[in-house]
C-alpha cells in the first residue's frame, strides 16, 4: 500500500503508518488528514512537531502525560490535558497524531 | 472516537441473549503477521506450503502435551450450558462465537485425523478434512476469543475454551499464520523490554517526569527508581503504565505506597513489562522467554521479592506458571509471597495500620468495580479462597466512600471479559470489541442509573485501555475508567507515618 505525497509515491502499512520514518514531509500529515476530513491548523502542528523531536532523542512517541505536561508548559495549563488532545484528534492523540508524524504505531496494552 | 462502519447494538437493562445470525462475524480477522514479526519467535514467516500435514502434527504434538487438550475435545456432550455466556455471541448473535461452536471448529479436525470413528465413518461423528477454507476460519473465531474462560465456569465438564483456542493459535503460528498484534509485541519484548517498545532512556525521561508532578501536586519527595540495586522490591508492570491514561496514575499510586510504607523499591528496564502475551498465543517457550526475563532481573539488581502491578493475564502468568517457567525463586525473602500482588501489599498496609488513607479525597466519586477475567477465574490473592475478589473490592472500599458493586452474574467468577483481552486489543478488531462489551457496559449502566455510579476501577491494563477506547461508542467519557491504585493514590495521606 502506498499513499502519494507531492507527487511521490510512499508505503504505508495496512494501517496507514508509514513504512519508512525517513520518508517524513510535512506533506504527508496534510495529505493523511485530508483523508480523515481533518483540517490541520498550527495547534495540530505544534503537536506533531512535538512528536517528531521526541521520537527523534527517545526512538518512541512520548507517554500520554509527558505530552500533555509539554503542550501544558507550551501553550498553557488549560491546554495539558487528553481532553484538548482530544478535541484535535478524535481518533486519539496516541494513535492519530504518531501517523501523521510518520512515527511507527505505539503497541501493546494502549 | 473513530466513525463506525459497522452497527453498534442497543443496550438493555439486562443483556438478552440474541437470536442466531448465521456467519455475521465471519469477516472478522485480524492483520497476519510479517516475517519479522514470527521470526522472532522462531515460526515459519509465512504460511508454508506444507500447512496441511504440518498443522494435524502440531495437533498430535500438542494432545501428546497437554491431556487437557484432548479430554475437552472428547468430552463435550453439546448440553447447551456455554451457549448463552460468551460475551462474543451476546455481542454478535453469531453461533460459532457461542463456546460449543467455536471449540467444534477445532474438534472436527480433530475427530477426523485423531479418533477410530472419524477416520472411518467421518460424516457420522461430524469430523471434517482441514481444509484451507477451515484454517481460514480457525484464523477468525480463534481471534474471537478473548480467553476469559467464562464459559468455562458454567460448563459440567469444565471444558476450557480459552485452552482450545491458545491450541489453535499455537497451531496457527506453527504454519506461519499468526497474529500481528500479538506477535509483533512479543518480539519487541525480545528486542527492546517491553510491549510498547520503551527504550531506557524513554523510561527515564517519563519516571522523572512523575516524580516532579507528585512534588508539585502533594509537595512530597516519592521516587520511582530504575534498576536500583538492592532495592527490597522489583516491582514488574505492564509498559502501558507509563505511557497511557489512567494506568499511569495507578503507577503514581504503587510509588506511593512503598514511599508511605518505606519500603525500596525499583522498576527494572530489563524486565520493564508484566505483561506476557505468550499465553494468548498458547506458546510455553514464547511465554518462558518473556518469563525469564523477570527472574534475570530479580537476581541482577538482588531484590527480595517481586512484586506485580495491574495487569490481568500477567498475573495469571506469575500466580500460576511463574515457578515452573522461571523458577525456583529460592533467591528471594521465603516470608512473602512469590510473587506479591500489589493489591496485596497495598491490602496488608491498610490492614496492619501501616498506611493511612482518607477516603474523603474521592467523595466526588461513585465507583464500581469491574473484575478482570484472568484474576477472576484463573488466580487468587491473598490465603483465602475467593482472595481475588475481596482483597480488591477491601482497598476500594478503604479508599472511597462510595462503593456499588454491579449485578452478580456479572461479577466474582461469572464476570464479563472487557471485550479485549486475549490479544484482540488492536484497532483491526474494533467492531468484535465494540460488540464484545456489551454485557459489561449493560450492567454498567444499570449502575449508573439506579446509583448514579460514576466511575469504574479495574486493575487490569487491557480493560483500562479497551474501556477508555469503547465507551464513547455508547455515549459514555472515557474518563469513567479509572485504576484501583489510582484511588488510592488521591486518597492515601503522606508523610504521617515511617
Amino acid at each position: 500500500m502506498s499513499i502519494e505525497v507531492n507527487g511521490k509515491s510512499l508505503e504505508v502499512d495496512e494501517e496507514g503508518y508509514l513504512a519508512n520514518l525517513s520518508d517524513w514531509e510535512p506533506g504527508v500529515a496534510d495529505v493523511m488528514s485530508k483523508d480523515d476530513d481533518l483540517e490541520l491548523t498550527n495547534d495540530h502542528w505544534e503537536i506533531i512537531n512535538f512528536l517528531r523531536e521526541y521520537y527523534e532523542e527517545y526512538q518512541i512517541a512520548p507517554a500520554v502525560r509527558v505530552l500533555t505536561k509539554a503542550v501544558g508548559k507550551k501553550l498553557g495549563k488549560d491546554k495539558g490535558n487528553s481532553k484538548y488532545l482530544y478535541e484535535l484528534f478524535p481518533y486519539g492523540p496516541g494513535k492519530q497524531a504518531c501517523r501523521y508524524a510518520g512515527l511507527p504505531k505505539p503497541t501493546g496494552c494502549v | 472516537m473513530a466513525r463506525p462502519d459497522f452497527e453498534i447494538p442497543e443496550l438493555k437493562a439486562e443483556t438478552e441473549v440474541p437470536a442466531v445470525l448465521e456467519g455475521t462475524m465471519s469477516h472478522s480477522a485480524p492483520f497476519v503477521a510479517k516475517p519479522e514479526h514470527q521470526e522472532p519467535l522462531h515460526y515459519p514467516a509465512e504460511l508454508v506450503e506444507d500447512w496441511h500435514d504440518r498443522a494435524i502434527a502440531k495437533m498430535g504434538d500438542l494432545l501428546g502435551r497437554y491431556r487437557s487438550l484432548r479430554v475437552y475435545l472428547d468430552s463435550c456432550v453439546k448440553c447447551g450450558a456455554c451457549t448463552d455466556k460468551c460475551h462474543y455471541f451476546l455481542g454478535t448473535s453469531d453461533p460459532k462465537n457461542m463456546p460449543v461452536g467455536r471449540q467444534d471448529l477445532l474438534r472436527k479436525v480433530y475427530r477426523r485425523y485423531f479418533t477410530l470413528a472419524g477416520r472411518y465413518f467421518p460424516r457420522l461423528v461430524g469430523a471434517q478434512d482441514l481444509t484451507r477454507e477451515v484454517l481460514d476460519e480457525w484464523y477468525s473465531y480463534y481471534h474471537q476469543c478473548s480467553q476469559c474462560r467464562r464459559c468455562s465456569v458454567f460448563c459440567p465438564y469444565g471444558i476450557d475454551t480459552a485452552e482450545i483456542s491458545m491450541a489453535a493459535r499455537e497451531i496457527l503460528n506453527d504454519v506461519g499464520m499468526g497474529q500481528k498484534y500479538c506477535n509483533e509485541i512479543i518480539a519487541k519484548v525480545f528486542r527492546i523490554g517491553n510491549n510498547l517498545g520503551l527504550p531506557e532512556p524513554a523510561l527515564v525521561d517519563t519516571l522523572e517526569g512523575l516524580e516532579e508532578d507528585v512534588l508539585e501536586e502533594d509537595g512530597v519527595e516519592v521516587k520511582y527508581p530504575l534498576d536500583e540495586k538492592g532495592a527490597e522490591v522489583l516491582l514488574v508492570t505492564p509498559s502501558a503504565d507509563f505511557f497511557a491514561e489512567p494506568h499511569v496514575d495507578g503507577l503514581i499510586g504503587y510509588g506511593k505506597v512503598f514511599h508511605e510504607a518505606g519500603i525500596s523499591w525499583t522498576l527494572s528496564s530489563h524486565a520493564s513489562e508484566a505483561a506476557n502475551f505468550g499465553l494468548f498465543i498458547g506458546s510455553y517457550e514464547n511465554m518462558r522467554n518473556v518469563s525469564m526475563r523477570i527472574r534475570e532481573a530479580a537476581l541482577d539488581l538482588g531484590v527480595k521479592r517481586i512484586v506485580f502491578g495491574e495487569c490481568g493475564h500477567a498475573w495469571r502468568v506469575a500466580y500460576s506458571f511463574l515457578n515452573t517457567l522461571a523458577g525456583p525463586f529460592d533467591f528471594l525473602d521465603p516470608d512473602y509471597p512469590v510473587p506479591q500482588h500489589i493489591l496485596e501489599v497495598t491490602h496488608d498496609l491498610i490492614k496492619r495500620d501501616a498506611i493511612k488513607l482518607d477516603p474523603s479525597a474521592n467523595d466526588d466519586m461513585i465507583v464500581t468495580f469491574h473484575d478482570s477475567c484472568n484474576i477472576a477465574r484463573a488466580t487468587r490473592m491473598g490465603n483465602m479462597p475467593g482472595g481475588q475478589f475481596v482483597i480488591p473490592r477491601d482497598v476500594i472500599r478503604a479508599a472511597v466512600n462510595n462503593f456499588v458493586d454491579m449485578a452478580p452474574e456479572t461479577t466474582h467468577d461469572a464476570t464479563f471479559c472487557c471485550g479485549g483481552g486475549g490479544g484482540l486489543l488492536t484497532d483491526d478488531l474494533m467492531e468484535l470489541r465494540v460488540k464484545g462489551a456489551v454485557p459489561r457496559v449493560d450492567a454498567l449502566r444499570r449502575v449508573i442509573e439506579d446509583h448514579g455510579v460514576t466511575h469504574m476501577a479495574a486493575i487490569c491494563a487491557i480493560c483500562k485501555s479497551q474501556f477508555t477506547k469503547v465507551l464513547p461508542y455508547y455515549g459514555m467519557g472515557m474518563d469513567m475508567i479509572v485504576s484501583v491504585h489510582q484511588l488510592v493514590s488521591n486518597a492515601i495521606v503522606l508523610g504521617t507515618r515511617h
